[in-house]
């Protein structure tokens, strides 16, 4: 459903020679020549329909910048992305033009955050965010809009008589979940979580993750889920990428890569993760 | 310029129509920079083109953008007619009328059938206006989505893209919290199928009227320097639900002239109209219309006709 392709991201007026020198091996993702920041590099992975799959590593790998280029909140230095319901997955949706790109944002591609503000206006109700992405792909009907809204806020939990309180007025998990809402309100094929729990206490997190288990399986979707969590990845995914420095240092299936880590930093991260 | 020659040009309007000398507020330059503008906004209508809004005599925020319109357009042959809330005689419409007379030595009136021009504030008038004719508003706020982004670039990329639906979504939340659409003046409406406008500063009573007008209109906002356009002819739709009609204020009261006005069998939206002595009466838009039918009813003499001029 997803396929990525070569994916850099170069801060800065840099190009593609700022990579030399930079990468795990060099243990630096600061180009030494140039000082040009490596966002990330040379990442590229497939997701289908229905699959998850997660990228973990620390904080500063470039795990959320490898989200932001596809989700189009940032320009990639170089790389192709392709989604199959897009063009018939012939064209390569990071080469749209930034409208064009917004409005695969409404339907196609849908995005929650681990900062809830970025992703909700938390000024308008639960039932109002979630109208705004039915707004934006033609929904002209009161009754309809009301509805639907309905629908996905109680899919996801978020107690109807809470509905038309502003977002600023939930807690965290609220929040998240009304996130959800709003990510699945047009049935999008690609769904990209960036952190989604990251921040919530335990008990919250917990029923937010297993919500979100539910939604991949019954919708569908293609799904990245991007956590330095693994407690989040290993319970949504299959398939995992270790990012480090910028790199993908390892792809595998997510529980061989918990239990039999090959990459030392692989290794590091799970150790450290396990005690 | 003497205290005395200032005092002259500011004074009472001549009683007859004796050759005064014009004192010229905009210079042709700006008049004509001002036209291009103009020309842009009817090219590409609802779309809120910048222009280089000039200091005026009267104050930003009453009526300058209207003001500098109609200095802009009118010619030699053009009959200007401003008036204010539906009142020929308010202050500041008598006070513009005198200042376009005085700077471009065109004629005045308050009778909207023989205007060419008319600057308007807060209404569009009950006569059916026709071709060749320009309402000018003068416009406190352009911009439709000031309540719901305040980013300038980003009200520009939504317009650009007519990505719309945070409008859409302040309707909704509108309706969810008070059952209704409470917006009154400013009614955000769809100009020719792309771009939304604020139809700042009529109630939604004169909405209607603007869509597939014979006339042109034109929106001068003086403070936040932008100028927009309606052309004649062209669809203007008040953004509302499928299920949700779009309803024009409730009024139950027809206006003293005693005629229900045009399109309506409930009544006619009124304005407060102040007297002298303090009181206020409610009128129709505008105060000439409105005189022109009391006396046609036979509720006042022809006289009051006569009053009616002496608002020049």
């Amino acid at each position: 459903m997803l396929r990525v392709e070569g994916l850099g991201k170069i801060y800065g007026p840099g190009g593609p020679a700022d990579v030399e020198g930079t990468g795990p091996e060099f243990g630096r993702s600061v180009s030494p020549s140039t000082g040009a920041v490596v966002g990330c590099w040379d990442v590229g992975f497939e997701v289908a329909a229905g699959e998850a799959l997660g990228v973990i590593g620390e904080s500063g790998s470039g795990k959320s910048t490898v989200m932001r280029c596809i989700a189009g909140d940032q320009t990639a230095t170089t790389g192709s992305a392709h989604i199959r319901t897009v063009d018939g997955g012939e064209a390569d949706v990071m080469g749209f033009d930034p409208s064009r790109r917004r409005s695969l944002r409404v339907d196609e591609l849908a995005v929650v955050y681990q900062d809830p503000s970025e992703g909700l206006d938390l000024h308008v109700s639960a039932g109002g965010n979630v109208a705004d992405r039915l707004t934006a792909a033609g929904w002209r009907n009161f009754g309809d809009i009301r509805r639907r809204a309905a629908e996905l806020l109680a899919r996801t939990e978020v107690p109807l008589d809470r509905m038309d309180d502003p977002v600023s007025t939930f807690s965290g998990g609220m929040r998240q979940r009304v996130q959800l809402a709003k990510a699945l309100a047009n049935q999008p094929s690609v769904l990209l979580l960036d952190e989604p729990t990251t921040g919530l206490d335990a008990s919250v997190a917990a029923g937010v993750l297993d919500l979100i288990r539910d939604l991949l399986q019954e919708t569908g979707v293609a799904a990245v889920v991007v956590s330095h969590d693994f407690a989040v990845i290993e319970m949504l995914t299959r398939r995992s990428l270790v990012m480090h420095h910028s790199r993908v240092v390892e792809a595998g299936l997510t529980d061989q890569l918990l239990e039999d880590p090959q990459h030392p930093y692989s290794q590091r991260l799970v150790g450290a993760a396990r005690g | 310029m003497t205290l005395a020659d200032v005092l002259a040009t500011t004074g009472p309007a001549p009683a007859s129509e004796v050759a005064v000398e014009l004192t010229p507020i905009l210079d042709e330059s700006a008049k004509r920079e001002i036209r291009r503008a103009v020309l842009t906004a009817i090219a590409v209508p609802g779309y809120q083109v910048p222009f280089g809004s000039r200091e005026m005599p009267v104050a930003r925020g009453w009526g300058s953008g209207g003001l500098q319109i109609s200095l802009a357009v009118v010619g030699d042959d053009d009959v200007v007619k401003v008036y204010d809330q539906g009142e020929d005689g308010g202050v500041n419409a008598a006070n513009l009328r005198r200042l376009i007379r005085r700077s471009e030595g065109v004629k005045t009136t308050t009778d909207a059938r023989e205007a060419s021009v008319i600057q308007t504030r807060h209404r569009v008038p009950e006569d059916e206006l026709i071709a060749d004719q320009i309402l000018v508003l003068q416009v406190p706020v352009p911009e439709p989505l000031r309540g719901i982004e305040r980013d300038m670039n980003e009200l520009r990329r939504m317009h650009a893209e007519a990505d719309y639906a945070r409008m859409w979504v302040s309707l909704y939340e509108d309706i969810v919290r008070n059952g209704v659409i409470t917006r009154t003046t400013g009614y955000p409406c769809l100009v020719d199928g792309r771009y939304v406008i604020a139809t700042t500063p009529i109630p939604r009573w004169d909405v209607p009227p603007l869509h597939q007008a014979k006339f042109l209109s034109l929106f001068g906002a003086g403070r936040e320097k932008r100028i927009y356009a309606i052309p004649p002819y062209t669809d203007v739709e008040p953004l509302t639900f499928d299920d949700v009609p779009f309803e024009v204020e409730e009024v139950s009261e027809p206006c003293r002239c005693g005629l229900i006005c045009p399109g309506d069998e409930q009544g006619a939206y009124l304005v407060e109209l102040p007297a002298q002595d303090g009181t206020s009466q409610w009128v129709c838009s505008d105060t000439d219309w409105c005189t022109r039918h009391r006396v046609a009813n036979g509720v006042l003499g022809s006289e009051a006709l006569d009053d009616a001029d002496e608002l020049w």
